[in-house]
């Protein structure tokens, strides 16, 4: 028997979801097959990386990034521009962690000035995550939305908790939402529908199905993503059709294995290889995981899985 | 389908010969459905059994071992393409490469750093898993290299040259080590093949696409291998991904034997010497089918990584991995300092590990067996109540080195505190922060 390629033409298409506004507009999703797997269906655009620009100077980085990323660490504005300019980010994320408040608690007008500044210094479009408590998150995203209209931001974490706030705010000042629940097939169906049902369109919405770093629970992320896009390609399930955001930079420069210096754990190796390794291979696993949009921070992670993902879009 | 044991066992002559080296024909049958065993062990099945068996028997995906002994290591015998299907089974085997041409002082960096490559991790073991020397200089070079770093390293061996007579020196060194030989092509398989049969050797088959690749490996089967690997030498990492995914779907979804063997990856060669991205392209094999992955070197920064990657993807996505049950020290704890506990699911115990080792505050940190729950999961399942804590506490010695009485225990449960203060006569139960985010500055707020 003659060998054949097996190519599966599958049934469900994710929606595409535009970020941005004008001539920095960049459209996300659209796939018709599984990640990279463009022998079985159209991918129309490819997975892209949103960089991170903190608030305020963040504390307690390990060397590999203070040193990568310098003075512009303070400021949000011109962080942005070295994003785009010198590592040639398709996006930027803004993390609005000083608003957290059991930390600086940053008020929503500030949050809303520093996300002002960072979409004035740059084109390409702006992703924006709250500090993670649900509360604060759905009054500076309010504010955020109102101060940016019409630029379409994707605005997150929308939780079961602050879903509504958020939604209310991206429909009335046209943003997309990011619906996040944590690595749950159904509760991520489910956040789409309720969100969906306040009358937002579907393709307004980004699934952040939550993640951990490689160790530190990749797998569990790696297929409730493979079983959200079975399901969308598949079994055509509209509510999981839409891209997905992985907010994974975080994830993996909280590792002990991203920070420790090599004096600290001389069998690891390099420190400097090792963190910037941690996050490129968190990065591509979640990337054939499904991810349409990866948030990361470290210059160097970040140019090489461009690379990669260059070199798996080439068949 | 693959048949059950009793389907099998209806097939089998029922004498309990023995013959097959299992006692009964039952227990014969159920092996052979497991994969342990192969028909002809048997040597009584009727022809009309083994046509009716033959196919239903095979494995979909052979599974090869390379190596002789403890560190020898079986790829391939895979089932299924997706991991939430059914956990899988063998883990790739990564490793490194070096040059026959090097130097007899870089080999030996090499072996030792391969062999130095080694990480325990949720009570399991992660090592470099192989040593492959390319030959670059001569065949007797290529003899004396492999023969080296394979007694240096202690290490299975891949022996990666085309040409025949450099693979017939390093066989006749190394031969009965069990090593991969790489690689078979289509102007040297003949040559190949009887090598590979005369020192029953595992054999890599490499050819341009996978067409070719399954022409070369019927040619082998014919010839009476089955310790094939295969090598469709795609010339970026997306014709890789594609090969990878197109010889897995064939194999298992489609029964194409021809190609029903595990996978060798270089990703090497595809990232032209960029080191960050080859380890890249090697995680994309460990996700996405490589069962042998070879790196251009063995350093621990970029072993760690994708040895982690590979333990987290190769975990059954049903049974969480579990950290050891006891009391584990994070930084140098003296007697005055905190107690915290926790469940064994691998996840919560890294995660608040890590918390308190950032807190750079010396702790204790006691890791109650809930069977491999999280926390709120194994409180609700009953596996981290009250007794089962109070006992843990009381079995772990850990009240004669703490000079002070007074267990953390998670937020999440804040609601068992009063019961467990009963339960521990003499302790202080007190309620640590719900996320484990929080421990940092809740160790500084009691350290004052
Ligand atoms: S050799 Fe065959 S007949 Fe004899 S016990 Fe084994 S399976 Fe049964």
């Amino acid at each position: 028997m003659p060998y054949a390629d097996p190519v599966e033409q599958l049934k469900g298409r994710i929606r595409e979801v535009v970020l941005g506004d004008g001539e920095g507009a960049v459209t996300v999703g659209g796939a018709a097959a599984l990640p990279f797997c463009a022998f079985d269906g159209e991918l129309p655009h490819r997975p892209v990386i949103a960089m991170e620009v903190f608030d305020a100077a963040p504390a307690g980085w390990p060397a590999a990034l203070t040193e990568a990323l310098g003075d512009v660490m303070g400021d949000p504005a011109a962080w942005a521009k070295a994003c785009v300019e010198q590592y040639g980010a398709d996006m930027v994320c803004v993390q609005l962690a000083s608003t957290d408040p059991n930390g600086a608690n940053a008020s929503p007008d500030d949050a809303a000035a520093t996300v002002r500044s960072v979409v004035d210094a740059v084109s390409v479009p702006v992703v924006v995550y709250g500090c993670g408590n649900a509360d604060k998150d759905g009054e500076v995203l309010k504010k955020v939305a109102e101060a940016l209209s019409g630029v379409r931001l994707a605005l997150g974490p929308a939780t079961e908790d602050n879903y509504k706030a958020i939604t209310a705010a991206a429909l009335g000042y046209g943003h997309v939402v990011i619906a996040e629940t944590p690595i749950d097939v159904n509760m991520a169906k489910q956040l789409n529908i309720l969100i969906t049902q306040m009358g937002l369109d579907a393709d307004r919405i980004i699934i952040d199905p939550s993640t951990g770093s490689v160790g530190y629970g990749i797998e569990y992320g790696y297929t409730v993503m493979e079983r959200l896009r079975l399901a969308a390609l598949v079994q055509n399930d509209d509510m999981t059709q839409m891209p997905m955001i992985c907010n994974l930079g975080k994830e993996a420069w909280r590792t002990k294995e991203a920070r420790a210096p090599q004096d600290e754990e001389p069998a690891w190796g390099d420190a400097h290889k090792r963190g910037i390794l941690w996050e490129a291979t968190t990065a591509i696993t979640l990337a054939l995981g499904g991810a349409d949009v990866l948030i990361m921070r470290h210059p160097a992670a970040i140019a090489t899985v461009r690379k990669a993902i260059d070199g798996l879009l080439s068949q | 389908m693959a048949l059950t044991g009793l389907d099998i066992f209806k097939q089998m002559p029922k004498t309990n010969c023995g013959d097959c080296g299992v006692p009964t024909c039952l227990a014969f049958a159920m092996k052979l459905a497991q994969g342990g065993a192969e028909l002809e062990q048997c040597p009584h099945v009727s022809e009309e059994a083994r046509a009716v068996l033959g196919e239903a028997a095979t494995p979909p995906m052979r599974g090869v071992t390379v190596g002789m002994g403890e560190n020898a290591f079986t790829v391939g015998e895979e089932t299924v393409l997706f991991r939430h299907d059914k956990t899988f089974v063998n883990p790739c085997a990564i490793g490194a490469s070096v040059d026959s041409g090097a130097g007899d002082a870089e080999l030996d960096a090499m072996a030792a750093a391969a062999k130095a490559a080694a990480f325990e991790r949720v009570q399991q073991h992660l090592a470099c898993g192989f040593v492959a020397v390319r030959s670059t200089a001569d065949a007797a070079r290529f003899a004396l290299a492999a023969a080296r770093v394979g007694e240096a390293s202690g290490l299975p061996l891949v022996l990666v040259s085309e040409d025949p007579e450099h693979m017939t020196a390093a066989l006749d060194a190394v031969g009965t080590a069990h090593p991969l030989i790489c690689a078979a092509t289509a102007d040297n398989a003949d040559a190949m093949i009887a090598l590979a049969q005369k020192h029953s050797c595992p054999l890599v088959i490499r050819a341009a696409g996978l067409a070719a690749v399954s022409e070369l490996t019927e040619k082998a089967a014919a010839a009476g291998l089955k310790d094939l690997i295969i090598d469709s030498s795609p010339a970026t990492s997306g014709v890789a991904l594609r090969d990878q995914v197109f010889a897995r779907r064939a194999a298992l979804k489609g029964k194409f034997a021809a190609l029903g063997y595990p996978v060798i990856a270089f990703p090497g060669e595809l990232a032209k010497g960029d080191e960050m991205l080859e380890a890249v392209f090697a995680a994309v094999g460990v996700a996405k089918y490589a069962s042998i992955i070879v790196l251009s070197g063995p350093e621990a920064w970029r072993m760690l990584p994708l040895l982690v990657l590979r333990q987290n993807i190769y975990t059954d996505p049903q049974r969480p991995m579990q950290a050891e049950s006891k009391v584990y020290e994070i930084g140098a704890p003296g007697s005055d300092s905190p107690f915290f506990i926790t469940t064994n699911f691998s996840l919560t115990y890294f995660i608040v590990s890590s918390e308190i080792e950032a807190s750079k505050i010396s702790a204790r940190l006691g890791v109650v067996d809930s069977e491999g729950l999280s926390v709120l999961t194994a409180w609700a399942a009953g596996k981290f109540v009250p007794e089962r804590i109070a006992k843990f506490v009381r079995d772990s010695g850990v009240a004669e080195v703490l000079s002070h009485r007074n267990v953390i225990i998670p937020g999440a449960v804040a609601q068992i505190s009063g019961e467990l203060d009963e339960e521990l006569d003499g302790w202080n139960v007190v309620v640590g922060p719900y996320e484990a985010a929080d421990i940092p500055a809740f160790m500084k707020a009691r350290a004052g």
